[in-house]
């Protein structure tokens, strides 16, 4: 029973995380800021509805019931790889739009990247 | 009725308000990359809904269907991400 409930409190805590998510998708002002939006679903989110998979299948079946896991290692592979390339491309057509950009990071400081470039050429 | 099936509904509530609002992004949102980037979170949604169905009906057949919903998630969005940046998927 008390095992039913902590699956219970981990599946509203991944729905509750959802819809937090989803509302930071929609109301953030800004692309790149609307980008870290997903990520809450991609981590927490995922781990608790993979965490409840994996304690009930154990409990149902009797035995250790680890294959949620797979979604957690395939999703911690392509997240970072899809959230990198989509990065990249909206920092392409922003470019091309002649859109203002937010500015690299360390910009004009000493972990600037340009000028360590420089430097070392 | 038990606390399990009432969190599952709700979970599913949640999720289904979740997808609503992303759709919002989705349908209206003012550049493509916004629309890639709410196509991916869509899919993954509804792979986690798949995961929830899974515990539902007490099968595991929706557990290889949400697998495979990841990975043409990736997919999808990587080529999606790649026509945004170059104009073409394969060079």
């Amino acid at each position: 029973m008390i095992v039913e409930a902590i699956v219970a409190a981990l599946l509203v805590l991944s729905g509750v995380v959802a819809l937090t998510s989803a509302l930071g998708l929609a109301r953030l002002p800004d692309f790149f800021l609307r980008m870290h939006a997903p990520a809450l679903v991609y981590t927490l989110g995922s781990w608790s509805v993979t965490l409840a998979s994996v304690i009930y299948f154990s409990l149902v079946r009797g035995e250790l019931a680890l294959h949620s896991w797979l979604i957690i290692i395939v999703l911690a592979i392509t997240a970072p790889i899809s959230t990198v390339l989509l990065a990249r491309a909206a920092l392409f057509r922003e470019r091309q739009a002649g859109q203002p950009l937010p500015p690299p990071l360390g910009a004009g400081g000493a972990g600037d990247p340009r000028q360590n470039a420089t430097s070392s050429e | 009725m038990s606390v399990l099936s009432v969190a599952i509904t709700l979970t599913l509530v949640l999720y289904a308000l979740a997808g609503a609002v992303a759709m919002r992004r989705l349908f209206g949102g003012p550049r493509a990359q916004d629309r890639v980037l709410a196509l991916d979170f869509v899919f993954v949604l509804a792979m986690l809904a798949l995961l929830v169905l899974a515990i539902r009906y007490d099968s595991s057949m929706y557990f290889e269907a949400a697998l495979l919903m990841a990975l043409f998630g990736f997919v999808s969005s990587a080529a999606l991400a790649k026509f945004l940046l170059r104009g073409e998927v394969i060079e």
